[in-house]
């Protein structure tokens, strides 16, 4: 490994580029286009709960409600208001972020088990509002008729139900959240959210308003989540109401940890190694769950850095 | 004669309805070495946690440089210009020694600041660096704190407390669970340090503090047993009686 060091710390120094370059060439990879696009969104997912997660070390297990916020946002916005797709996705973050703010607030008073509890708990609450909403969500049936057809760009027209334009329009809003996550981790208040991670005691003798600082990585981690809805919405042209279940929200957690929590690139393989998991087993057996659960263990046990957070250590640790 | 940096105002501290500390009265003037000390349960630690902002006192109050600061949130205290060093080392483990202090540093100048790379703040690495050499350990800046020798990681706790550029340093027990080599160095630093701020320390090895102190409060059953110089304490009749048997 030492032989390629220049080029690993070449890639490390320009995280944003190397992703965006992989993820551009990445439909090459995958069966179809429409999973390629679901692995995108589900990889934006993961890496907004992994800012709060990995990085802040703040297990949340309602973060379904930002994804699902996102996506009804946006929804609503086209479904009901008929407003154009990029006020939609603003709509979309925009109530992600508020939803996140009051979540946020009330569940950093707990920590630990007991804030994931209250997050759970919440999420919960964000459920039941839009479930008995059903003028507006659809209620159980989800809120059908996001059609976005074409996308008009400055008269430059995209057709959006093509699989490939579609993949590489979602890339380019998982492009800009990628590059303002690489800046937030890599900003002095990135500094601040791993010294609460590692020691809020030490960071509240330090001088850092602890609970502040949690709030904030809250807000911006449900904000991406909020992004992350919106697409989705766009790319199902339906918000289903699992968008903010329970489960959701574990699935976040398992590729977070699948693909390695506090790594850069990590929820994206996360979020790819669960869904092909899932396409490639649906085909052969109902049960395909077990594999999922068998993998997530063995990961666990055996991995506990994930899969991308093993690979960077083994690449480090070769480097010495 | 200018007022004291720090003082306590007939403070109380129960635990239920045990009283840890009972009306201590005490003030620190400006660049002097003072310790607190006392025998096991003294009341020691009690007082250093209401003094540094780890808790609120039951009653009374503390007064830092003719302000009231009593119940201030703990981070508010770094900001006025108060640093503590735990009992219990506390330092951030996984990050590297030099990141640990660095980040410390970045404290005045960026909390909130999401948008500029941290090589911007490039002057605080080399604050970082500094401190580092101050308290040895300029040599080990990039193995995480985890991988450091217990008196290694007292040291960087000092090195952390010193990122805020105290005027007011607190340390429990600086020294625990140190070998004599370095509590001998331990000792060293807090007497270059205390040459130009106040540093106030908690120890129960009484022995170690009469050598380097100007000031030697003692508590005993949460109570202000006695306040002097070393000698006056050496010389008072209660003190040798709590400390009955052991050579002061």
């Amino acid at each position: 490994m030492e032989a390629f060091r220049p080029q690993v710390d070449f890639i490390a120094r320009h995280r944003v580029a190397a992703v965006v370059v992989f993820l551009s060439l990445f439909p090459l990879l995958v069966p179809y286009q429409a999973l390629a696009v679901n692995i995108l969104i589900f990889g934006l997912y993961a890496m907004g709960f992994n800012i709060l997660f990995g990085y802040t070390g703040m297990l949340s297990f309602g973060h379904a409600a930002f994804l699902g916020t996102g996506s009804y946002g946006a929804g609503i916005a086209i479904v009901h208001l008929g407003w154009p797709w990029y006020v939609a996705i603003a709509t979309g973050v925009a109530a992600a972020t508020a939803v996140g703010m009051v979540v946020g607030f009330l569940a950093i008073r707990a920590r630990g088990i007991y804030f994931a509890m209250v997050t759970l708990a919440l999420a919960q609450c964000v459920y039941y509002v839009f479930f008995q909403a059903e003028t507006y969500t659809g209620g159980e049936n989800g809120l059908r008729g996001v059609e976005v057809g074409v996308i008009d760009l400055f008269g430059w027209r995209l057709d959006f139900v093509d699989p490939t334009v579609k993949y590489y329009v979602v890339l380019a809003f998982v492009a800009f959240a990628l590059w303002f996550v690489s800046r937030v981790l890599g900003s002095p208040f990135g500094a601040v959210i791993e010294t609460v991670r590692e020691n809020e005691r030490r960071a509240q003798a330090c001088g850092y308003d602890v609970a502040r600082t949690k709030l904030v990585a809250f807000v911006i981690s449900a904000a991406l989540c909020g992004l992350a809805g919106t697409l989705r919405a766009l790319h199902l042209s339906i918000v289903p109401i699992d968008s903010l279940h329970y489960l959701t929200s574990g699935l976040v957690v398992m590729m977070c940890l699948l693909g390695g929590m506090g790594t850069f690139f990590g929820p994206f393989v996360g979020a790819a190694t669960l869904l092909l998991i899932e396409e490639t087993f649906t085909n052969l057996t109902r049960h395909w769950q077990l594999i999922t659960g068998v993998v997530f263990m063995a990961c666990v046990l055996f991995f506990p850095r994930g899969i991308w957070g093993s690979i960077l250590h083994w690449i480090r640790r070769e480097g010495r | 004669m200018t007022p004291p940096i720090l003082a306590a105002e007939n403070l109380s501290m129960a635990f239920g309805r045990f009283l840890a500390l009972k009306n201590v009265t005490v003030s620190f003037d400006r660049n002097t070495l003072a310790a607190i000390i006392g025998p096991n349960g003294a009341g020691k630690s009690t007082f250093f946690n209401a003094i540094s902002g780890a808790f609120a006192p039951s009653s009374g109050r503390v007064i830092y440089e003719g302000r009231d600061i009593t119940g201030s949130p703990q981070h508010a205290f770094a900001r006025m210009g108060i640093a503590k060093s735990f009992q219990i080392t506390n330092v951030f483990p996984q990050l590297t020694t030099h990141e640990n202090v660095r980040v410390a540093c970045q404290m005045r100048r960026a909390r909130f600041d999401i948008l500029t790379p941290r090589e911007s703040l490039g002057d605080l690495s080399d604050k970082a660096d500094r401190l580092l050499g101050t308290v040895g350990l300029a040599g080990a800046r990039k193995r995480p704190a985890a991988d450091l020798a217990h008196g290694q990681q007292r040291g960087l706790e000092i090195a952390l407390a010193l990122a805020c550029d105290p005027k007011l340093l607190l340390l429990d027990e600086p020294t625990a669970g140190m070998s004599p080599e370095e509590t001998v160095g331990m000792m060293n630093l807090i007497v270059r340090l205390a040459a130009e701020r106040t540093v106030i320390l908690v120890e129960h090895k009484m022995k170690l503090v009469m050598g380097i102190c100007q000031r030697v409060i003692v508590l005993h059953h949460g109570e202000l047993l006695a306040d002097g110089s070393p000698e006056e304490v050496r010389a008072n009749t209660e003190v040798r009686r709590v400390y009955l048997g052991q050579n002061v």
